[in-house]
């Protein structure tokens, strides 16, 4: 089947690599095409981005997430929501997006696979917070913080149930498995007398520590705080998922998204590394899901809708498939934009639904295209290997520097 | 802490009750419910099921084309007159309405078929994208022809239409047949047939099985792969059209711009369920899907759980018999 089994990312990333490249030399030799502009300085960003040392990285990025802690505080005058919607809320909700992202992105953009009833393990993160929270539950109480565990668990259990009889078969099975379940589980919430339907839970737990006043800090109407949280557990979750990323399997994972057939041919047990980034990318989308339960303090079945998984898939696809920090980028974009814009908000699922067509149609790999990992680690042994036999007689460049590295990739290139 | 673990198992009347004694009273009624839903289904499990058997690829937003479907049957019959109450018209004039419906609502699908097949997939298949492309394209394009028609008719639900009063035809073990169940059965059945016939016998066919059993081949055979593609993708948008008819005549109220999308999930879980790429599976599959639907909808008492239990048919069905009742694909179907 030729357009299915098609040449793979891999092979076009190759190209797009070797591309971008082609283009740098070619600014560099003092041409310009107007039309190229956009890709030419991303792949110039991330080119310097790549050419700094570790720990300008590590100085950039503190920086970064210290700009980021303080976002809702500075209220910036251009960036703020403000006339419209409260900005610290406004952030929360773009970190929640961003968490659901980063969560999303294990599934598609590492595994390759398509779910598209994300906010199913959503709803079941935030009725798992709220049955177990709220007073109006029949069920024990138990203080919040312990619900977030006890959520990514059932969720978890949730990607599996449906993640065995589905991740057996080829990948379009999972996408339409997914989209229904997505409008299931918001059925069952309405028709099964215990989740209450459109009544819903009141009062939903939050965070323990009062103010001085005796307010709780993580009240309903302060993001401050739920920001603050939102944003160090998306923190962890990227360390906790870039370390995944760069594991065995992270390997499986990207080498099934290539191509399953040769991954399993290789030895990777594919049902099994599917099934974990199922349930990986469940248990995180369950976590935000009792996140936003406790901010919002109400949950019932009116808010979820299985459009909003579209807008999750429009998130990551946006960010770039398979690119953590990309994710998190399109995450708080797709949250944002609607926010920022009121007066487009009306208009948003539309218009993420022709960017999932258009970028689909013309930039497939999204705004911060993911690095070919499996590449770049063939080329960092490849630079290795030819810096060790050059080394000796060369200058004292340490062979990871990072002129050598770019050097070598050029080198690997051509 | 025992005795807070009690509240764990609230009574069993809040999870879920079964309703015996009224599905054994219901039974034929919803047997011939069942098989009405179920022939529409089977219709519009027909349009993924082809595209699936020469693309591979699940349309996802194959449930749109059936939506502007509905609305083209809509626009239609209230410019014609029809309202809520029972047209004052005699059986012909109605008859021949109908059929300009049905005509007029087989070209608004077919053509929103073929402009989706144009601007969304051909770029795509023509720079070889990957499958996850192909799939994240079909819910943005499904997506897209949602919110336009969500941002053109509003959120509510259309006025509903009575296009005749279904007339008792025969008694089956005490239950009656109305015309309307009867008209939809038969009419879908016969479109079944036909395209059974179209897709074994003729010169197209033919050349749709050919792609769906190796495009390759059969380019080198001399088909032409893209005009077959486009045929593909304008019979499922006919057949959908023809399905957005008789669901405007069993469900009035239905013509919303969400319809389409559970009605799609249920089309094909049915056409899973008779064998995927498989015509006389989404025939077989979309019946079996009507009537299991509705029997559950009946035992748990709660119209909503037909979408819970087709959902709970797709996955036991992966689970057990992925390849469907019929299991063979499009290609492989007798010459």
């Amino acid at each position: 089947m030729s357009m299915t089994d098609g040449p793979t990312p891999l092979r076009t990333a190759a190209a797009e690599q070797a591309a971008e490249e082609r283009e740098a030399s070619s600014k560099a030799a003092g041409k310009s095409d107007l039309g190229q502009r956009g890709r030419r300085k991303s792949g110039s960003f991330s080119d310097r981005w790549h050419a700094l040392s570790r720990q300008q990285q590590w100085a950039f990025l503190v920086v970064v997430v210290i700009l980021a802690y303080l976002l809702p505080l500075f209220n910036p005058p251009i960036i703020t929501t403000e006339p419209g919607n409260n900005f610290a809320l406004a952030c929360f909700d773009m970190a929640r997006f961003a968490l659901i992202a980063v969560g999303l992105n294990v599934v598609v953009g590492y595994a390759g696979l398509l779910d598209l009833g994300y906010v199913a393990f959503f709803a079941v993160g935030s009725y798992c917070a709220a049955m177990l929270t709220s007073p109006d539950s029949p069920f024990l109480h138990i203080p919040y913080l312990w619900t977030i565990p006890i959520a990514m668990a059932v969720t978890m259990f949730f990607g599996v149930v449906l993640g065995v009889p589905t991740l057996r078969l080829r990948g379009d099975y999972l996408a339409i498995v997914t989209l229904g379940f997505g409008e299931i589980v918001r059925i069952l919430a309405t028709i099964i007398p215990a989740m209450k339907g459109q009544v819903g839970f009141q009062n939903v737990g939050h965070p323990p520590g009062t103010e001085a006043g005796g307010t709780p800090i993580f009240s309903n109407s302060n993001g401050v705080p739920w920001y603050w949280l939102t944003l160090t557990i998306i923190i962890i979750v990227t360390l906790l998922v870039g370390n995944l990323e760069r594991s065995r399997v992270g390997r499986a994972w990207i080498a099934i998204r290539e191509d399953e057939d040769a991954a399993e041919i290789m030895g990777v047990p594919t049902f099994k590394y599917k099934v974990w980034a199922f349930a990986i990318g469940a248990a995180i989308g369950g976590l935000s899901g009792a996140l936003f339960a406790g901010q919002v303090g109400f949950v019932n079945n009116q808010k979820f809708d299985v459009t909003t998984s579209i807008l999750f898939l429009a998130a990551v696809v946006l960010g770039g498939a398979g690119n953590k920090v990309g994710a998190i980028l399109g995450g708080a974009l797709v949250s944002y934009i609607p926010l920022r814009f009121t007066a487009i908000a009306e208009y948003k699922y539309l218009i993420f639904g022709i960017a999932l067509v258009l970028i689909m149609i013309f930039r497939s790999q999204g705004l911060l295209p993911a690095r070919q990992r499996l590449l770049a680690y063939g080329r960092t042994a490849l630079n290795k290997i030819t810096s060790r036999d050059a080394e000796p007689k060369d200058t004292g460049i340490p062979p990871a520097g990072p002129e050598g590295r770019v050097a070598g990739q050029r080198g690997a290139e051509a | 802490m025992l005795p807070s673990l009690v509240p764990l198992l609230p009574t069993e009347n809040d999870w879920i009750t079964f309703d015996i004694p009224s599905l054994a009273q219901n039974f034929w009624s919803a047997t011939f419910d069942g098989l009405t839903f179920g022939a529409i289904y089977a219709l519009v499990a027909l349009g993924y099921t082809l595209v699936y058997g020469v693309l591979n690829l699940i349309n996802f937003a194959h449930s749109e084309v059936f939506i502007v479907g509905c609305y083209a049957v809509f626009f239609t019959l209230s410019s014609l007159g029809f309202g809520p109450s029972v047209p004052r018209l005699d059986i012909w004039a109605i008859i021949l309405n109908l059929l300009l419906a049905l005509v007029l609502a087989m070209v608004a699908s077919a053509v929103t078929a073929f402009l989706l097949e144009r601007i969304a997939y051909k770029p795509l298949r023509q720079r070889n994208a990957p499958r996850l492309v192909f799939l994240i394209t079909a819910i943005g394009a499904s997506f897209t022809i949602q919110y336009l028609i969500y941002l053109w008719r509003g959120p509510s639900p259309e006025l509903a239409l009575t296009m005749f009063r279904p007339t008792p035809i025969f008694d089956v073990f005490g239950t009656i047949v109305d015309s309307q169940q009867l008209v939809i059965i038969i009419a879908a059945v016969i479109m079944m047939v036909g395209i059974d016939r179209f897709i074994s016998k003729s010169r197209t066919g033919r050349g749709i099985r050919a792609v769906a059993q190796d495009p390759d081949t059969a380019t080198l055979m001399g088909v032409n792969k893209e005009r077959i593609i486009i045929t593909t993708f304008v019979i499922g948008g006919l057949l959908a059209g023809a399905a957005a008819l008789f669901y405007v005549m069993k469900i009035p109220s239905g013509v919303q711009y969400s319809g389409g999308f559970v009605l799609g999930i249920k089309a094909f879980a049915a056409a899973v369920l008779g064998g995927i790429g498989n015509v006389r599976g989404a025939l077989l599959g979309g019946l079996l899907l009507g009537l299991i639907g509705n029997y559950g909808q009946i035992l748990l008492g709660n119209s909503q759980w037909t979408d819970v239990v087709a959902f709970v048919v797709l996955v036991l069905v992966l689970l057990l018999r992925p390849e469907g009742i019929l299991g063979t694909s499009l290609g492989r179907s007798k010459a």
